[in-house]
């Protein structure tokens, strides 16, 4: 996976902020379902998308 | 289940026959031994009983009940059960009575987000697909047992009891018309997902149980929608639950719907609950005229298989072997390929044309074939049944996104049957002569068709042994020639087919390519040659004839060489 450049990711970080709000309490979950079907789509790369899931579920507590 | 005041055989389109039970020679103390007994006369146990006959092969098909299935259930015929259909000789009341069909649509939230399109090469001579109902599946298939001298039909004959010796099998068989005995060389047991025979034995199916239920319900409406495969995710009309509408001869339509989480079976399937819900459904799908209702049930999807599907002179065929999902309409077609499968081959061994260790071949043949069936239904199930809540989440995001973007749509596709490819099978050794081509069907698949200058088709050429399609110019090879008489030394139903791309006068019987249209669809040069099994999957190829591999892989296809 390329990372992007801080900057950009902070921008990231504040637009899935919002993003998240915009959708609702109610539909948060089916907008980050739907987020990530889209990135992973995006992103075209199994292996790499499967490493993006492994890393977001470790350390759920 | 029917209407209240309905008998269970009281059908709005469908006279059922009764059958009576009759007096057979072992009640009166003969005791022929028969090479095979078919227990279960549904269509795989027909089905079995007509390949043998092809062949020359008598049985007793018994069935413990008096006639046919009391519902439509099984509804959909394969482009290549329609292969089989023909060669046993049943396919023309299926052509005259089926619908034939390519196409279907995928709705969420009433919004169409996937247009299914099944190939239809220009070849083939059957559509990917034919509805019909099981009842008339069954009469059209039993016309042709009762037309054929070599088969005995018994109904009310239900098997009692069942001994394995080594060399055959003795049945107990009870009648009506009294008790007997019954000897046989093998069994077939085709007596469907409950197989009283696999109790009788002691085996068990396994595999998983999926949670999501469906009722499938028959009506009876004069709607004006082609016949294709509707789906509907997310419907106003079964809010929580997915619908799926077929069309079917005589006016029929069957609505499957999954029922919410939580609701109770007993609740679901009583008469006012079905209305009501078809009710709202058909409402949902702008019909607004009367409708009738004819027959209900519910199900549940399982993929269950026994770990052998043969066990000594005793073989499993259709739902006594495995029992799939319905998605995908795979049940009855499996079965079919069950019962052609082990047809020709025991009917090989039967005439001592074939070693019985063909038989071998028929178990990892067609229960790969069911565990590339469950592969795929697991996965058009989890779609249509999404058993925990990342599942229905996920399904909630790929189809509220399929509804403005494209790439998320195949997920809606139903994964429809296709036929299983025998690449792995001991029958198929060199399967690595797929390298040589650029193209055309790989080894262990069913064979394409083509049409012909005079209407018929390559396939129609094929025979009921082991057929070698050999591509050419003009006449074969001295060489080529001298392999083809050793095929046929070697198998004595063996035929060649010889497609040259120049006209030859002198055999009629050559096919002749001009255009090269068949040879584009094997992706075959001069000297490319098929062979075929004789259910017309694709035993080997080769670019250029390699005779030690071709002479090998017919042998093995009669059982006379171990790989």
């Amino acid at each position: 996976m390329s990372a992007m450049p801080f900057e950009d990711f902070e921008t990231a970080y504040e637009t899935l902020a919002t993003a998240i709000d915009k959708a609702g309490p109610e539909r948060e979950a089916l907008f980050l379902t739907r987020l990530a079907l889209v990135l992973g789509h995006e992103l075209g790369d199994i292996a790499a998308y499967r490493k993006a899931i492994e890393i977001a579920l470790d350390g759920l507590e | 289940m029917r209407p209240a005041g309905k008998g269970a055989l009281e059908s709005l389109y469908f006279d059922y026959p009764q059958f009576a039970a009759r007096r057979v020679p072992e009640q009166d103390g003969a005791a022929a031994r028969h090479p095979v007994l078919i227990v279960g006369a549904g269509p795989i146990g027909m089905t079995a009983a007509l390949v043998l006959a092809r062949y020359g092969i008598k049985s007793v098909l018994i069935d413990r009940k008096d006639t046919f299935n009391d519902g439509s259930r099984a509804i959909c015929i394969a482009r290549p059960s329609m292969h089989i259909l023909e060669r046993i000789g049943a396919i023309a009341p299926f052509i005259e009575n089926a619908l034939g069909w390519r196409f279907g649509r995928s709705y969420y939230r009433g919004e169409q987000i996937f247009r299914l399109e099944m190939p239809q090469p220009p070849g083939e001579k059957y559509l990917p697909m034919y509805n019909l109902q099981q009842q008339y599946i069954e009469k059209f298939l039993h016309d042709a047992v009762e037309a054929s001298d070599l088969i005995d039909m018994r109904w009310q004959s239900e098997l009692s009891g069942i001994e394995r010796h080594t060399d055959g099998v003795s049945a107990r068989i009870a009648s009506p018309a009294g008790d007997y005995r019954l000897d046989a060389d093998y069994v077939l047991a085709a007596d469907g997902a409950r197989s009283p025979v696999r109790s009788m034995l002691g085996l068990r199916l396994k595999g998983d149980n999926y949670e999501g239920r469906y009722v499938i319900a028959d009506i009876r409406m004069d709607h004006d929608f082609p016949t294709e495969r509707r789906a509907f995710f997310e419907p106003s009309g079964n809010p929580g639950g997915t619908v799926l509408i077929h069309k079917q001869p005589n006016d029929i339509w069957r609505v499957d719907y999954q029922l919410r989480e939580g609701e109770s079976e007993q609740d679901a399937v009583r008469e006012e609950n079905i209305r009501a819900r078809v009710g709202a459904i058909l409402a949902d799908i702008g019909h607004a005229k009367p409708w009738e209702l004819e027959w209900w049930s519910v199900y549940s999807a399982n993929t269950l298989c026994l770990d052998d599907y043969r066990h000594g002179r005793v073989v499993f065929i259709g739902d006594a072997a495995h029992i799939v999902p319905i998605f995908g309409v795979r049940g009855l077609n499996n079965g079919l390929a069950d019962a052609e499968n082990i047809g020709w081959k025991l009917a090989l061994v039967l005439h001592g044309e074939a070693d019985e260790r063909l038989l071998d071949s028929y178990s990892s043949e067609r229960r790969g074939a069911t565990l590339d069936v469950f592969a795929n239904a697991t996965k058009s199930t989890r779609f249509m049944t999404p058993p925990t809540r990342g599942w229905r989440l996920a399904r909630e995001a790929a189809l509220s996104l399929s509804l403005k973007h494209e790439f998320p749509r195949g997920l809606a596709n139903p994964r429809q049957m296709q036929p299983y490819t025998y690449s792995e099978s001991p029958l198929t050794p060199y399967a690595g002569r797929d390298a040589e081509f650029a193209g055309g069907p790989r080894c262990g698949s069913a064979a394409p068709n083509a049409k012909l200058a005079d209407g018929s088709h390559l396939l129609d050429r094929a025979g009921n042994g082991m057929t070698a399609i050999l591509f050419c110019e003009g006449q074969p090879t001295a060489e080529q020639s001298t392999l083809l008489g050793q095929l046929g030394r070697i198998d004595s139903r063996f035929v060649p087919v010889l497609v040259s791309s120049r006209g030859s006068n002198s055999d009629a019987k050559t096919i002749t390519d001009s255009d090269g249209e068949i040879a584009r669809l094997f992706a075959a040069a001069p000297g490319t040659l098929y062979l075929l099994r004789p259910d017309l999957h694709i035993a080997g190829r080769w670019k250029t004839p390699v005779p030690d591999e071709i002479l090998k892989t017919t042998s093995l296809c009669l059982g006379s060489e171990t790989p």
